[in-house]
């Protein structure tokens, strides 16, 4: 049953990543939007995202779950040294959500909008900042549970060059995924090229991240190169990535909007493959050394088992019906 | 502020805000599918404007809710580590399904909203009622959660180690259905009464007097039938507390000593340190009765409780207080509201009734916050009832005072922004949702 709960844990992560990173993404794009073009990107993502974003937020709140219930431990490792950008994040995620929905529901469009606007474009930057300096500094072998000042405690677990790398490199992606998507959710050819365009600055930006996260790794002694280039499934997954890139330009310019989506989350996956395969099953690396991994701390056997059953019943109910709710509300490609 | 305090006034602050909005998202589909129903088959157009009015409202609390739960899930942690260390395999068994529930609702939220001509009708319909369904489940399973934390069942505890965990007997403890039946009518009750005032204000006011009648009986005979229910649970309860948490039901009562038979405080003013209360007017046996079901049975009081496991008394007893107060003026309003339906009256012409409703608004949700105190004051100084206390539990992060002022800024604007959208939702009305001509509808 602990692999069922892990797979779930993991699907959480990756579903959350993509499918929330897109409607972030879409925040982000918004706010590299001239003024002139704006109404326009937001009625598409309107569109888009309003029927699924909440569904979509709650690929967080499964891993979350997954994470109190099964892995007390590695949570509550994360709840007391990260507690500083999780509680941005939250912000984030509180704003974000909010301003998404007002804006859309206020009856009057007048000045308010202009602040439901600001709030809701800078909260979807900030948010998959944070998400990914989080998940940066899980990995980066900052946090210092012997620490016995405030800012190595609770101020440098997070804040170093290695996490902030990861936090833009993942607003890059984000911004990447939700340029793909929306070219698919347009039939304005003008407004298809503004994406196009979008999805090249993203993915350059995104490439230029990626690089500084190397640098920065090297800088901050971590093994990240050899996880990624030493090891046979991390490598495949980088040539993998790197091929489907060439493979989603190429369709680009054909025209063929839906297979995108997938290529550009099959690529994300993979890159996220890359960085966690080779210390799978560690979560958190430490300062001292020491990991907490998924199994060493895995909750009593009688709670996995009924997490397992409860996971395994709720896709069940779930799937089919959000299967549905994505095909029901996507544009009808002619 | 010390970083305990400041734990504990964050953790009230966002659960009392998170209530109010997960209340609403658990009721209102409700009555949404009733009027949607009524639409469906009668054709009437404003059962439909009175839908789609509905609806926007709805859309509103329910993204506050979903992000206020959000910020819940990690707030346990983020506050409370040490508590979520052990408790989270224990009783993480209702957060897991009511993941499963969340999602369900959220999904069919989705079509509900944007399915306006988009599907089958009856199956719009249906998608409706998911949403009412598995809130209502969300909000029994957490509720099943909290009564862990007051009733611990599910694990021996031995030496200080949790042992023997048992996930499902934890989820079905002692205190899961008195305080999930209780949690429910209040949820119908507060959220009905609050619908029902604002519409009995507009149809004051002279305004669409037709769409906001129609509005207005549905989520009146809700909140009503909540109302007559609420003291029966709240009987159920009161005994349930009396046989798990004696100190919380001294506390409630503020018996400081105690008797037999034990006499029903009713208002009083408690002096803590001197452990009396004055000015109360007392019921004899009363109490004996409430708590045991016979006049001269004995209730324990505070005096057989060690000092250092005393909850708050002043606190717990007024607000305990209120919750009944409340409780009993609704229920007089529901025993009117009923008995004029029964006699054909027409509630239209009988503007202090309708002023009765428009006092409430809210009351419902001040009884809702008030039990709650009740409820986690009253299992002070526990965060587990007998097995943690909540001072071993917090984080060890300091200053945690300034996220407590954040979020009390943010709460306190998303609450004004909220209070700001509804404002001009029931403005557009005219415009929107009812432009026909004032029906004459005094004799219905
Ligand atoms: C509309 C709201 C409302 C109203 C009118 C009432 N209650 Fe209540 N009460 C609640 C809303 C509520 C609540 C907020 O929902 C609580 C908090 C926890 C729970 O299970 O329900 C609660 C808790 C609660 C408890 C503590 C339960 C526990 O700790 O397990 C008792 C003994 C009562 N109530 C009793 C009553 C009585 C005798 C009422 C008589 C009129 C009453 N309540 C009206
Ligand atoms: C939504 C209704 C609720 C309200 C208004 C509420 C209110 C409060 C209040 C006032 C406190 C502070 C008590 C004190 O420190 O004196 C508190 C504490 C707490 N509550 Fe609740 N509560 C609610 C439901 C829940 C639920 C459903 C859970 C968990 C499943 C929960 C978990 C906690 C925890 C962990 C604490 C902190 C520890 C403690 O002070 O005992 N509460 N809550
Ligand atoms: C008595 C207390 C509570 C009740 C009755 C309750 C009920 C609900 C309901 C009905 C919803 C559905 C969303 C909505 O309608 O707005 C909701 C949302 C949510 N609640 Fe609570 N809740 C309570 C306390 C808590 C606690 C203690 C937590 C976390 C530990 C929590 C976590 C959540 C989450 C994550 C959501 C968002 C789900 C979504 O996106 O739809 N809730 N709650």
């Amino acid at each position: 049953m602990e692999y069922v709960v892990i797979t779930f844990l993991c699907l959480g992560i990756l579903l959350y990543f993509l499918l929330g990173g897109a409607d972030f993404g879409a925040g982000i794009i918004e706010l590299f939007t001239s003024a002139k073009n704006r109404s326009r990107t937001r009625k598409t993502m309107y569109h888009a995202i309003g029927p699924v974003w909440e569904a979509n937020h709650m690929w967080l709140i499964i891993a979350i779950v997954i994470l109190f219930v099964g892995f007390p431990h590695i949570y509550t490792t994360m709840s007391v040294y990260l507690h500083i950008p999780l509680l941005i994040m939250l912000i984030g995620i509180i704003a974000r959500g909010t301003a998404f929905v007002f804006r859309h529901y206020d009856a009057i469009k007048d000045d308010m909008h202009w602040l439901y606007n600001r709030i809701f474009r800078y909260s979807s930057f900030i948010t998959p900042l944070f998400l990914g300096i989080i998940a940066g500094s899980v990995i980066s072998g900052h946090i210092d549970t012997n620490a016995n000042d405030f800012l190595s405690a609770y101020v440098f677990s997070w804040l170093n060059w290695f996490s902030v790398s990861v936090g833009l490199f993942t607003v890059s992606l984000c911004g990447f995924l939700a340029a793909i998507y929306l070219i698919g959710e347009t039939d304005d050819g003008h407004d298809k090229r503004r994406f196009i365009k979008k999805a090249e600055y993203m993915n350059i930006a995104a490439v230029i991240f990626g690089a500084m996260v190397f640098i920065a790794a090297a800088i901050d002694k971590i093994p990240l190169i050899d996880w990624v280039f030493k090891n046979p499934v991390g490598l495949s997954a980088i040539v993998l990535a790197s091929l489907s890139l060439i493979l989603l330009w190429y369709l680009l310019l054909k025209g063929k909007t839906k297979v995108l989506r997938i290529l550009a989350g099959f690529q994300v996956s993979m890159i996220l493959l890359a960085i966690s395969y080779a210390h799978f099953p560690n979560f958190i690396r430490l300062k001292n050394g020491d990991t907490i991994s998924l199994f060493n701390t895995l909750g009593p056997e009688k709670t996995i088992y009924s997490l397992g059953l409860a996971l395994l019943l709720g896709s069940v109910l779930i799937l089919p019906f959000l299967g549905y709710l994505f095909y029901k509300f996507q544009k009808k490609e002619e | 502020m010390d970083d305990f305090l400041a734990a504990r006034s964050q953790m009230a602050l966002s659960l009392g805000f998170h209530i109010v909005f997960s209340c609403i998202g658990m009721v209102m589909p409700f009555f949404m599918a009733v009027s949607h129903y009524k639409w469906l088959r009668t054709d009437n157009e404003l059962y439909k404007n009175l839908t789609k009015a509905w609806s926007k409202g709805v859309a509103i609390f329910f993204a506050t809710g979903a992000v206020s739960g959000t910020m819940l899930s990690f707030e346990l942690g983020l506050l409370w580590p040490k508590f979520m260390e052990h408790a989270g395999p224990i009783f993480g068994m209702p957060f897991s399904l009511e993941g499963t529930a969340f999602f369900i609702e959220a999904i069919a939220l989705g079509f509900f909203l944007y399915g306006w001509n988009k599907l089958n009708k009856w199956f719009h319909w249906f998608t409706g009622m998911v949403v009412g369904v598995s809130g209502l489940a969300s909000g029994i399973l957490v509720v099943a959660a909290n009564a862990w934390m007051n009733s611990p069942a599910g694990f021996d505890f031995v030496d200080g180690k949790y042992l023997n965990i048992d996930p499902i007997q934890a989820m079905f403890n002692k205190a899961w259905f008195s305080q999930a039946l209780h949690m429910c009518l209040a949820a119908f009750t507060a959220t009905g009464f609050a619908v029902a005032g604002v519409h009995a204000l507009m149809i004051l006011r002279n305004k669409n007097k037709a769409f906001h009648f129609k509005a207005f009986k549905i989520a009146a005979v809700f909140a009503c039938i909540g109302a007559l229910l609420q003291p029966l649970s709240g009987d159920i309860s009161a005994k349930d507390v009396a046989k798990r948490q004696p100190a919380k039901l001294a506390a409630m009562e503020a018996l400081y000593k105690t008797e037999k038979p034990a006499p029903l405080l009713i208002g009083g003013i408690v002096n803590e340190q001197e452990k009396t209360v004055t000015a109360a007017i007392k019921i004899p046996g009363a109490l004996s009765f409430l708590a045991h079901g016979d006049f001269d049975a004995e209730v324990k009081g505070l005096d057989q409780i060690p000092e250092n496991e005393h909850p708050p008394v002043a606190i717990t007893h007024y607000a305990f207080q209120v919750m009944v107060g409340i409780g009993t003026l609704l229920m007089i309003i529901s025993l009117i509201y009923f008995f004029n339906l029964a006699r054909k009256g027409s509630i239209l012409n009988k503007r202090w009734l309708l002023k009765l409703f428009v006092l409430a608004i809210p009351l419902g949700y001040i009884a809702l916050e008030a039990g709650w105190t009740v409820t986690e004051v009253g299992r002070q100084p526990w965060i587990i009832y007998g097995i943690m206390r909540t001072a071993d539990a917090v984080t060890p992060m300091p200053g945690i005072a300034y996220s407590f002022y954040i979020f009390s800024a943010i709460y306190l604007s998303l609450s004004g922004v909220v209070a700001f959208l509804l404002y001009r939702q029931i403005k557009m009305v005219p415009y929107v949702y009812d432009k026909t001509a004032e029906p004459d509808i005094n004799h219905k």
